[in-house]
């Protein structure tokens, strides 16, 4: 291996319904329609190095996901982000490709913008709901992992909550059914505290139940910044370096 | 008319469904043509999960052969899982293609491929979510025709009632002429209606269309005739066969899904058909003859499927790929073309003997040399005779102790229990033979890291095979005879941890008997099982032997018929059998002979290498055997 890349795409639309196991699949046949000189490790039975930072959960969409891939003779970022984004399926979009520099892309995954559309939902007592979550020291919530029901609290990992303009009710010529839009910014922690455990969260403590299934959206993650309370783009230090 | 998406109401249901991947389409190589461009609407059905039915290979190129039509067109549909079919029901959302997402009732024809009758309560539930009646008769000019193909429509009267239509062999060319008829059909304003156009189809005596004949009984139960019940309608309705495999090169760009499926691989097939003459094999009997696809096709349709889909494994598909009269240089071609570049090569279905070594060597060249698959299907010489299973133990033993001595660690046995004369020695016979394998294993590698698994399952007479008379073996037998082998095998101290053993209980051998082998009357049981929930019967977990047995009870209640009647009754010479009027080319009394050979440990050899012994097929569909050798190479592929 001589180069690693790093590979921020998103999922969208249906294709937000794809797992985590899924997308390696696709990415891995995608690799091999696209010729990318991709590494593999030794041994018994041989993997293609690549590797997922943070997928987010089947069924949400993401404007921020990352992969990092180890190839073995040095390749131009910007023909592998075309060439990558070809020979994946429309939905799968490879936004962004950068050669990787010092330490690990996980580890500046420090948080997640989180986007809910929440059709239907009454705007009041969703900024309600949220301002008793944010006034609440702990709200314990309860969810089905493979291990069986867990309790755990997901009030502080929410790092900001805010129910933002609808903008389709403003932008749109015709009003449409009313709808709630929540934006939150949520550390990553583990247990990891997901948007839909928010959502519990808030009928907890307020009552608060949109009448059908939210849909979530990640729109950024990164390294948490302190002053500005957001994720910052993961890839700076990478465009720093490169400026030098 | 235009056709709206399903795709918004099916999208709110998604997020409440287990893998919601699986509904939404998309996969690459998928096809959306415009509605109302296309004047033929094929919705293209595998009755069972997605993860099944993506894979399927006749699925496939009937998908790409039919859109690559001029106006035609082509989408698929699968069955829903019961966790989305109750929502679906809930909210009013009809059984939906994947492609588009566009009402299945919308499409002229619903073509369904089954693989095995075990789909059959899975197309009730399609029928019934699409709106569809589920009795041809009862449908109207507004409905698809219901159209069945693969393997089980050689038999089709266990779901007559819910056919429209049925076609048997193979579906590149009928179907682009089934599409021709129902094109100028339309085009002249579908006079006539539905049951014109079914008459167009019927009388070409290449579709068959169940209402248009009446079955008689005797009083005993039995069928006394099958017969047209409108003039026009051929008495015999014969099977479809592809000559030459060149010219249909398909699938050419696979299907890449972004869900989990059964086989992650491009597969190819090499040849079509087999005449080794196993009795109880129903796809080597109405697959005849041997058709091979040269070694030049395959090696364009490998370069050109893994350029296309990104898969990293090629599966060269037959009944018996060993077979191929050019394997050899297949192997050596696509290994060294493939060298280097992680890309698996597979050879399922292959015979005993040391050649296959030689094959799995080329094939494992820069790979791991994990497992190799035999498959001597009897436990004893004997039985072997009887199913014509031309494998003695000295070939298997040499055959495997070669597979160790070159660094196979692992083999595995395929078998079978409850064959025709079958007795409990045949199957103990099975314990024999596998602590011989591991025996003869480590004396070859001087070590006793050698293991060895037999795998066993039910056998299910089936219709248009030597075995078409034969009684089934009940199920409280074969589940002792399993019992008694699992202790032999367990007991032994010696080898005993050495061989791992499979094996499936007889219940649902039973079940896919009745299926198998019956008649229109079975169709009222299908019913009932499906109204009291039966979905999915190919599926352990959801496949229940009480449900079917307490329907089939209540359904032959005073009458002549049982269950056993279907399926432990052996069948006398002049019977007439519910298929006898659907010709897959193969002589009735040919087969009768084969019947009485099989009884009498008489074998016979494969037409390909004696002369031929009249089974039939050749003469009666105007086919002959289509096999190599080319004398071609693959050439290396030119470096990019």
């Amino acid at each position: 291996m001589v180069q690693r890349l790093r590979v921020r795409y998103a999922k969208r639309g249906r294709l937000r319904f794809t797992s985590h196991r899924d997308i390696s699949r696709a990415v891995e046949r995608a690799v091999r329609r696209a010729g990318i000189p991709v590494a593999f490790s030794a041994g018994f039975s041989p993997h293609p190095k690549i590797s997922y930072a943070g997928a987010a959960p089947t069924g949400v969409a993401s404007e921020a996901e990352y992969l990092e891939i180890g190839v073995s003779r040095p390749c131009d970022p910007d023909r592998i982000r075309a060439d990558l984004d070809v020979s994946l399926p429309p939905g799968l979009d490879v936004l962004e490709v950068i050669e990787a520099r010092a330490g690990s892309l996980a580890d500046r995954l420090e948080a997640s913008v989180w986007q809910l559309r929440l059709p239907g939902a009454d705007v009041a007592a969703a900024e309600q709901a949220v301002k008793e979550f944010e006034t609440a020291d702990r709200v314990e919530v309860e969810r089905l992992t493979k291990k069986g029901m867990r309790r755990f609290d997901a009030r502080q990992a929410v790092r900001s909550m805010a129910v933002v303009d609808d903008r389709e009710r403003t932008a749109g010529q015709e009003p449409g059914p009313p709808c709630v839009i929540l934006r939150m910014v949520v550390r990553h922690e583990t247990p990891a505290v997901r948007p839909d455990d928010v959502l519990m969260g808030l009928r907890l403590v307020a009552g608060f139940a949109p009448p059908s299934p939210p849909e979530v959206t990640r729109l950024a993650q990164g390294p948490l910044d302190a002053t500005t309370g957001e994720p910052a783009d993961p890839f700076d230090v990478e465009r720093a370096d490169g400026d030098l | 008319m235009s056709v709206e998406s399903l795709f918004p109401r099916l999208e709110a249901l998604l997020p409440k469904v287990q893998k919601p991947i699986q509904y939404v389409g998309g996969e690459l190589n998928s096809t959306v043509k415009d509605w109302d461009e296309a004047t033929v609407r094929w919705a293209l059905m595998y009755p069972d999960a997605y993860e099944v039915g993506l894979p399927n290979q006749g699925v496939q190129i009937l998908y790409e052969i039919l859109n690559e039509l001029p106006e035609t067109m082509a989408e698929r549909t699968y069955a829903v899982w019961p966790d989305l079919e109750a929502l679906m029901r809930s909210e009013g959302v009809p059984q939906f293609t994947v492609d588009a997402h566009r009402p299945v009732r919308a499409f002229d024809v619903l073509g369904v491929s089954f693989s095995t009758e075990l789909g059959y309560t899975n197309l009730l539930t399609a029928l019934d979510l699409a709106g569809i009646p589920l009795d041809a008769v009862a449908r109207t000019d507004d409905d698809p025709i219901v159209l069945a193909g693969g393997h089980a429509a050689f038999n089709p009267e266990p779901i007559a009632d819910f056919l429209d239509a049925a076609v048997l062999g193979d579906g590149e060319q009928i179907a682009i002429a089934i599409s021709e008829v129902i094109r100028e059909w339309k085009g002249e304003g579908a006079p006539g209606g539905r049951d014109e156009l079914l008459m167009r189809l019927a009388s070409t005596g290449g579709v068959y269309v169940p209402k248009f004949y009446d079955v008689e009984y005797h009083p005993d139960g039995r069928i006394k005739r099958v017969a047209p019940n409108r003039s026009g309608v051929p008495s015999r309705v014969f099977k479809h066969t592809v000559m030459d495999l060149d010219e249909w090169p398909y699938p050419k760009k696979p299907l890449v899904p972004l869900a989990e499926t059964v086989h992650e691989r491009f597969s190819v097939e090499i040849f079509r058909g087999c005449t080794r003459g196993c009795r109880f094999c129903q796809a080597g009997m109405i697959t005849r003859p041997v058709r091979e696809r040269s070694i030049t096709t395959i090696g364009d349709m490998v370069e050109a499927g893994l350029k296309e889909s990104g898969f990293s494994e090629v599966g060269l598909l037959s009944l018996s790929s060993a077979d191929h009269s050019e394997i050899g240089e297949v192997a050596k071609g696509l290994a060294d073309r493939y060298e280097g570049t992680q890309t698996g090569l597979s050879l399922p279905s292959t015979r005993v003997d040391a050649f296959n070594i030689d094959l799995a060597n080329e094939f494992s060249r820069n790979g791991r040399r994990s497992g190799l698959t035999f498959a001597p299907e009897g436990g004893s010489e004997r039985m072997r005779k009887v199913i014509n299973k031309m494998v003695t133990e000295e070939d298997l033993i040499r055959t495997v102790t070669t597979a160790y001595s070159q660094g196979w660690r692992q083999v595995k046995l395929y078998f079978m229990c409850g064959l025709p004369t079958e007795e409990d020695i045949d199957v103990l016979g099975i314990a024999d033979l596998a602590k011989k394998v591991i025996k003869a294993g480590r004396e070859a590698t001087g070590s006793r890291d050698v293991r060895c698994t037999v795998s066993i399952g039910g056998f299910v007479p089936k219709p248009h095979t030597p075995f078409q008379w034969a009684a089934q073996c009940d199920h409280e037998t074969v589940d002792r005879r399993l019992r008694e082998l699992r202790n032999s095998l367990r007991g032994d101290k010696e080898y005993g941890k050495a061989i791992g053993y499979r094996y499936h209980d007889g219940k649902p051998s039973i079940v896919e008997g009745l299926l198998s082998r019956g008649d229109r009357r079975v169709g009222s049981v299908i019913r009932a099982v499906w109204e009291d929930g039966g979905r999915f019967d190919g599926w352990s977990e959801h496949f229940s032997y009480e449900r079917w047995m307490t329907a089939a009870e209540r359904v032959f209640s005073g009458g002549s018929v049982d269950v056993d009647w279907y399926t432990t009754r052996e069948r006398e010479e002049h019977e007439v059998l519910p298929w006898d009027h659907l010709d897959a080319g193969l002589d009735r009394e040919w087969l009768w002979q084969d019947w009485q050979d099989a009884v009498s440990d008489v074998e016979v050899e494969d037409c390909r290498w004696t002369p031929c012994y009249d089974c039939g097929v050749c003469p009666t569909m105007g086919t002959e055997i289509q096999i190599g050798p080319t004398g071609k190479k693959l050439l290396p592929l030119t470096v990019v």
